[in-house]
């Protein structure tokens, strides 16, 4: 499938090390998008679920990951050949060296594995989260990645999915939804108003995601490309069709558009253009997410008067905006755009193949999530104590306050104070000597 | 007549509204602030410096009541407020010399007691 060229071509290279980087910047960004809609006692805690992927997810998939996903191996999962980075150069894979392939997919491990947070926030101790999103890439992650991407069997089946509907968004959806089910919902869910405490933090998370998402989805043409620029026009065309359906609907029923339900289409809109951003015309693209809108809609109103607590409603916007995606992929895929025919193009087959992609990802996803918590719950106890609930995790899990003004902070002395370091230290320590 | 002063918790704050309102305590005045009442302090580090946060936030419930309502009113913070633990708050009791609502000009008792006509329509 990928013809081996002694050089990379150089126009494909710059686009690539381009996409990698803003791939990477919308882990950041969601964690301002879920961050500002956390209590501020929570903020921290939120943006740390996410910006520790980057570090935490990214060193595992280096080591592990990456092998297992696209290795050759089998049709379930990749070989070991790229263990620990082991036959990983700069010789060139596609049209670009190997290690930047490499690197491009390791952004989207860790944003996959970032989007779980939000349907857990405000409860979950930190260690174990960390040891959650790291078993969780190597065991959820990278098989799906190589069934669909890595010349595994659901790629083989013929499932479309452009750049991670069903890789990245169902997945972490399912992931999601098996997450809240085992974490249970927060002690002050159903009982007190829980408010977003920061919503320009939020609309900047999501105009940062959109910015990110040019690298995700254009990005996924592997070169600077024609299928680049038609996915970046779709990337641009389908959450503005969301967004403007989402304030129509907020306008028709409350009378009010909202800026979190902006946000939220946004989001929605990229999720869903994801699947079919190189296989589907802009006026596809358009439909498809103005076809979201509602959806998506309708299920965060329905889940927020239920127990389940996916409190940041990753399986609305991830799961439902992502399961349309691959769907509609089915439904408006053109073989003149580059996809293969979907069902306007006359092939109703493509919708099945679809169907079956997302419920086998769906399916293994939510049940390996809810054991692998459960097994790391074995070891160290996943949800936080009451207390710690109550007083926030910033404070209890990080040490820290995303608001500090600082009044009665007292200055601990580190214990270079000592005298035997004093006379190096006098310099520094001297204002701080206030006489009692 | 008394003006009631809570200092409570504010993860305990909802609780505390809740059953102020169904102890049918109307008209209250709730205020962030910060203090401290011997709780362990809290260590925080910040790039290398590391504070003892000696002043926690609470927030203070500030009620004026007739006699009367006085004890419905403390039982109604002493049971929603409580964890157990240090830090819970306190709750003062104080004597109030004279009190006017603003909109009638009515003194006192009638000033403290909501008037019933406008509970109708609220």
């Amino acid at each position: 499938m990928i013809a081996q060229s002694p050089e990379p071509s150089a126009p494909d290279t710059v686009w690539m090390l381009v996409s990698t980087a803003l791939v990477l910047l919308m882990t950041p960004a969601l964690a301002f998008f879920y961050g500002g809609l956390v209590r501020a006692k929570n903020a921290l805690n939120t943006m740390m679920m996410s910006v520790a992927s980057l570090g935490i997810v990214g060193l595992v998939w280096a080591l592990v990951g990456y092998s297992l996903a696209f290795g050759r191996g089998t049709g379930v999962i990749g070989g070991l050949e790229f263990l620990g980075l082991e036959n990983v150069g700069l010789e060139v894979k596609g049209s670009i060296p190997h290690l930047l392939f490499m690197a491009y997919q390791a952004t989207f491990a860790i944003i996959t594995a970032a989007l779980i947070s939000g349907a857990i926030v405000e409860r979950m101790r930190f260690g174990p989260y960390l040891a959650f999103i790291a078993l969780w890439t190597v065991v959820v992650y990278t098989p799906a990645a190589h069934w669909v991407w890595g010349g595994g069997w659901l790629g083989s089946l013929g499932v479309l999915d452009y750049a991670g509907g069903t890789v990245v968004h169902v997945n972490a959806a399912s992931a999601a939804l098996a997450a809240a089910l085992v974490l249970r919902p927060r002690r002050d869910y159903g009982r007190q108003a829980l408010l977003p405490h920061n919503v320009p933090y939020v609309l900047l998370g999501a105009a940062l995601l959109w910015f990110g998402w040019f690298g995700f989805n254009a990005g996924s043409a592997l070169g600077a490309t024609r299928t680049a620029a038609l996915a970046f026009v779709n990337t641009f065309l389908a959450p503005a069709a969301t967004m403007v359906v989402w304030m129509l609907i907020e306008l028709a029923r409350t009378g009010r558009a909202t800026a979190v339900g902006v946000a939220t289409g946004i989001v929605v809109g990229l999720v869903a253009v994801t699947p079919a951003a190189g296989f589907v015309s802009p006026l596809g693209a358009i439909a498809i997410g103005g076809i979201a809108a509602p959806l998506s809609y309708f299920t965060i109103l329905w889940r927020s008067r239920t127990a389940l607590d996916d409190s940041l409603d990753v399986v609305a916007a991830h799961g439902v905006g992502g399961a349309t995606g691959a769907l509609l992929t089915g439904v408006f895929a053109r073989p003149e755009w580059g996809g293969s025919a979907g069902l306007i193009a006359g092939n109703a087959r493509q919708v099945g193949v679809q169907l079956i992609g997302l419920l086998v990802v769906a399916a293994y996803s939510g049940l390996a999530t809810a054991l692998l918590i459960k097994l790391v719950n074995v070891v160290a106890r996943v949800r936080s104590s009451q207390r710690d609930e109550a007083v926030g995790l910033d404070v209890t899990q990080h040490g820290e306050e995303a608001y500090t003004r600082g009044e009665g902070a007292v200055l601990v002395m580190p214990s270079i104070s000592a005298p035997a370091t004093r006379s190096t230290d006098e310099s520094m320590r001297a204002p701080l000597e206030v006489p009692a | 007549m008394k003006l009631i002063v809570a200092i409570v918790r504010p993860e305990r704050a909802n609780e505390v509204l809740e059953a102020l309102f169904m102890a049918e305590v109307r008209g209250l005045t709730v205020s962030r602030v910060q203090g401290h009442g011997g709780e362990t302090e809290r260590v925080e580090t910040y790039r290398g410096t590391t504070v003892k946060m000696e002043l926690q936030d609470k927030v203070r419930f500030e009620i004026g009541v007739s006699d009367h309502f006085v004890e419905p009113t403390v039982r109604a913070i002493l049971d929603s407020a409580r964890t157990g633990d240090v830090g819970d708050g306190k709750i003062f009791v104080l004597p109030v010399e004279r009190v006017y609502r603003i909109r009638t000009g009515e003194t006192d008792q009638m000033a403290v007691t909501p008037g019933w006509p406008e509970e109708e329509s609220r």
